[in-house]
């Protein structure tokens, strides 16, 4: 038996509402109640002036395995992971070939096993080979252990095929999670539509064609009384679309990554590719919504779309360009940052939430908590460090990131996973 | 010449309004060359310039060749059938070959807005946008002020209609760019499709009626309708783009005395422009190609660090 004590650190565990001094302790990789009789632990961690989280959680990630290994692979995301804080990821199919079978969830799941340093859960395609034609196998994706279905990178274009998709996944609990972007409406956009894709003549992908899908979701989602989630939020449209909806009951719901929010479509002014991403950054009007969005907790879930390139397949015309960025290692940084410290928006403890419990409700995952009995996973945080990202020294094979350089305050600065530190600042 | 510090020319946005009248004063200095017997200067003698067009042009790329070779360089053509591009190299990687073979001015053609700024951040060579996707022309757009200038003086206050495709439309963009910067009052004119409202946002008027713009234009720039950039979408056929926006012998008619009828070409004879109109007495289209190698000139000059114009 081995017993771990974390001790001088603020406990903030939302899904049991504690926000106090405490001590933690984890036996054999489980939390445990505080022993009242002496007992001396095998570690110990002092953890005075930082915050005591459960492990951080991030629903959408990219690890490029299989396939694709030269941009990421299951290790070293998870070293990523692990070095932004997280206890656990959720990767997202679109590897090659497709996660839309029983035997590729197995092989990721395999890989995670014997090479990730974070708890890594795996999310099955929608549809066959992520082609918005015919659903993929959900029964056999579930026994393989997806929690979640998404064609992200895609977004299934034919209303009745996405539907049935929704019924189905129904049947097994499974939430439907969703790239809104309508093609016809998009095209080849590779940046928000505006003043700056009309300056710099390159192919606007409009907020609308994100808009339409949302809403096509939230009438879904009411239709067949099932959730759907509604990925990486760009437009202030959307927030709106979504916040009606809640409060009419209906089971929607949508996330939030960093560079939404910290950067505005006037960055794209010098042609450089760690600007593009799909859904396109766009204004200042947009991040205020998605801000308010945030504080008023009609987006309750915070992500980064790690979307790691090699830096070959960067460097090439805009146009040409895959989307795109890095982002496990400066998603709690910037949004600490941005929220908490200078928008005030909302408070430490709430940002907390947003990566713990929230996501760990939205797919059921038995993470996110501090109560007695979970794994010991476990995120420190010092919530006022100011630091600066410098991708040089990531873990992630790729370098595609404009925030190298950036200032930001509040980090995480202990991962333990299990009840063993996988990183430490 | 003092005042010019660029390596490279990537567009007009990004100039000032001093720099403009270097290089059109430059322009005019080198516009003489073209008219003597000997058309030829030592500016750029020993300087090599590869003309790397990877989107097809016939008029600028020529033009390109042409003021280079007056300017005494050596100059190399190299189309995207001909290049290695076509077997997959990257676009960095083909022009870091041609640096490695001492080019000294890479005048770049290329399906992709940015391309050409793509190349001068990781070039020592000096690059020129030859029109790089729907972003700018920067050498067509100066060619069309030189002309705008030689033929009325000042462009303080005067109204400059451009009209057409404005959407995918390098030329307005690097047209719109530098009138603004030199006084003029621009107006952009086609279907609300290819001419969205967001273009006010470039300090520039917008209308959806040729009619609004005939009695009062002192020069219009019309611009060829891009089939091959477009979806079917943007209007319902030629036919009815021709009754709504085309510069008929009627409407020219219209137009104010001294009024200039510009075209960068190719042009859609009976489309955009009637055929005799575009012949026309107002019509200096011709004229605009005669200054296109000036401004190239100048421009090629300037941006290679010649020293010494023609006397």
């Amino acid at each position: 038996m081995s017993t771990l004590r974390i001790f001088n650190g603020r406990i903030i565990d939302p899904a049991n509402g504690r926000d106090e001094k405490a001590d933690l302790w984890i036996r054999d990789g489980v939390i445990i109640e505080t022993p009242v009789d002496g007992t001396k632990a095998d570690e110990e961690i002092d953890a005075k002036g930082r915050i005591v989280a459960p492990g951080l959680i991030d629903i959408h990630v990219h690890f490029r395995e299989p396939g694709q290994s030269h941009k990421e692979t299951i290790g070293t995301g998870s070293q990523a992971a692990a070095a932004g804080g997280f206890t656990s990821v959720v990767c997202m199919p679109n590897t090659s070939p497709a996660a839309d079978n029983a035997g590729t969830i197995t092989l990721i799941r395999e890989k995670a096993a014997t090479s990730s340093v974070v708890n890594i859960f795996t999310t099955g395609a929608i549809t066959k080979g992520l082609a918005g034609q015919e659903l993929a196998p959900y029964n056999a994706m579930v026994g393989a252990g997806i929690v979640a279905i998404t064609d992200d990178g895609h977004c299934v274009q034919n209303h009745e095929v996405m539907r049935r998709a929704v019924e189905y996944a129904r049947m097994f609990g499974l939430v439907v999670l969703d790239h809104c972007q309508d093609y016809s409406l998009v095209g080849g956009g590779v940046m928000n539509e505006g003043e700056w894709s009309l300056r710099l003549g390159l192919p606007g992908w409009p907020r609308i064609g994100e808009e339409i899908i949302v809403m096509r979701n939230i009438l879904l989602a009411d239709l067949c009384d099932s959730p759907i989630h509604c990925q990486h939020i760009s437009s202030g449209g959307s927030v709106r679309l979504i916040r009606e909806a809640r409060a009419r009951g209906v089971k929607i719901s949508g996330e939030v990554c960093p560079h939404h929010i910290a950067l505005t479509d006037d960055h794209l002014q010098t042609f450089d590719s760690n600007y593009k991403m799909n859904p396109p950054l766009r204004t200042e009007r947009d991040i205020e919504a998605i801000i308010g969005g945030i504080a008023d907790g009609t987006l309750d879930i915070l992500c980064s779309d790690h979307a790691p390139h090699a830096k070959y397949e960067k460097e090439v015309e805009l146009d040409q360009a895959p989307f795109g960025i890095l982002g496990l290692e400066t998603e709690f940084g910037l949004f600490s940052d941005i929220l908490v410290h200078k928008k005030k928006a909302i408070d430490m403890a709430r940002l907390i939430e947003l990566y713990t419990s929230k996501p760990a409700k939205l797919l059921s995952l038995d993470r996110g908590t501090l109560g007695v009995g979970a794994q010991g996973d476990v995120t420190l945080i010092d919530p006022d460090l100011e630091w600066v990202y410098d991708k040089e020294l990531s873990p992630s094979l790729s370098r595609n990131t404009p925030f190298h350089g950036t200032e930001m305050k509040g980090r995480a600065v202990q991962t333990i996973v299990a009840g063993k530190t996988v990183w430490s600042l | 010449m003092s005042g010019w510090t660029r390596k490279d020319l990537l567009g007009l946005d990004e100039l000032s309004a001093e720099e403009l009248r270097i290089i059109l004063d430059t322009a005019k200095a080198f516009k003489g060359v073209g008219e003597r017997s000997l058309k030829k200067v030592p500016a750029l003698r020993g300087h090599t310039m590869v003309n790397f067009f990877v989107e097809p042009s016939t008029r600028t790329r020529t033009s390109f060749e042409l003021a280079a070779m007056r300017l005494s360089a050596d100059v190399v053509n190299i189309s995207a059938t001909a290049s290695s591009l076509q077997k997959g190299e990257s676009l960095k990687d083909t022009a870091l070959n041609l640096e490695a073979l001492r080019a000294d001015i890479i005048v770049l053609r290329h399906s992709s807005a940015g391309a050409s700024r793509f190349l001068a951040e990781r070039l020592q060579a000096s690059i020129i946008n030859a029109g790089d996707g729907a972003h700018e022309h920067p050498t067509q757009g100066l060619l069309d002020i030189f002309t705008m200038i030689e033929k009325r003086g000042s462009l303080e206050g005067a109204e400059v209609a451009i009209i057409g495709d404005i959407l995918f439309s390098r030329v307005a963009r690097s047209n719109i760019y530098a009138l603004n910067k030199l006084g003029a009052k621009v107006t952009l004119v086609g279907p609300s499709t290819l001419v969205p409202k967001a273009f006010e946002k470039l300090g520039v008027k917008v209308a959806h009626r040729i009619d609004d713009i005939l009695e009062t234009a002192d020069v219009v720039n019309l611009l060829r309708i891009q089939h091959e950039r477009q979806r079917k979408e943007y209007f319902p056929g030629i036919g009815e783009y021709i009754k709504l926006f085309g510069l008929t012998k009627a409407r020219a008619e219209r137009l104010k005395p001294g009024c200039l009828i510009m075209h960068p070409g190719p042009i859609n004879r009976g489309v955009e422009i009637d055929s005799d109109v575009a012949d026309g007495d107002r019509s200096v289209i011709l004229e605009q190609v005669t200054n296109g190698l000036a401004v190239r000139m100048a421009v090629l000059y300037l941006c290679a660090g010649g020293v010494g114009l023609p006397s």
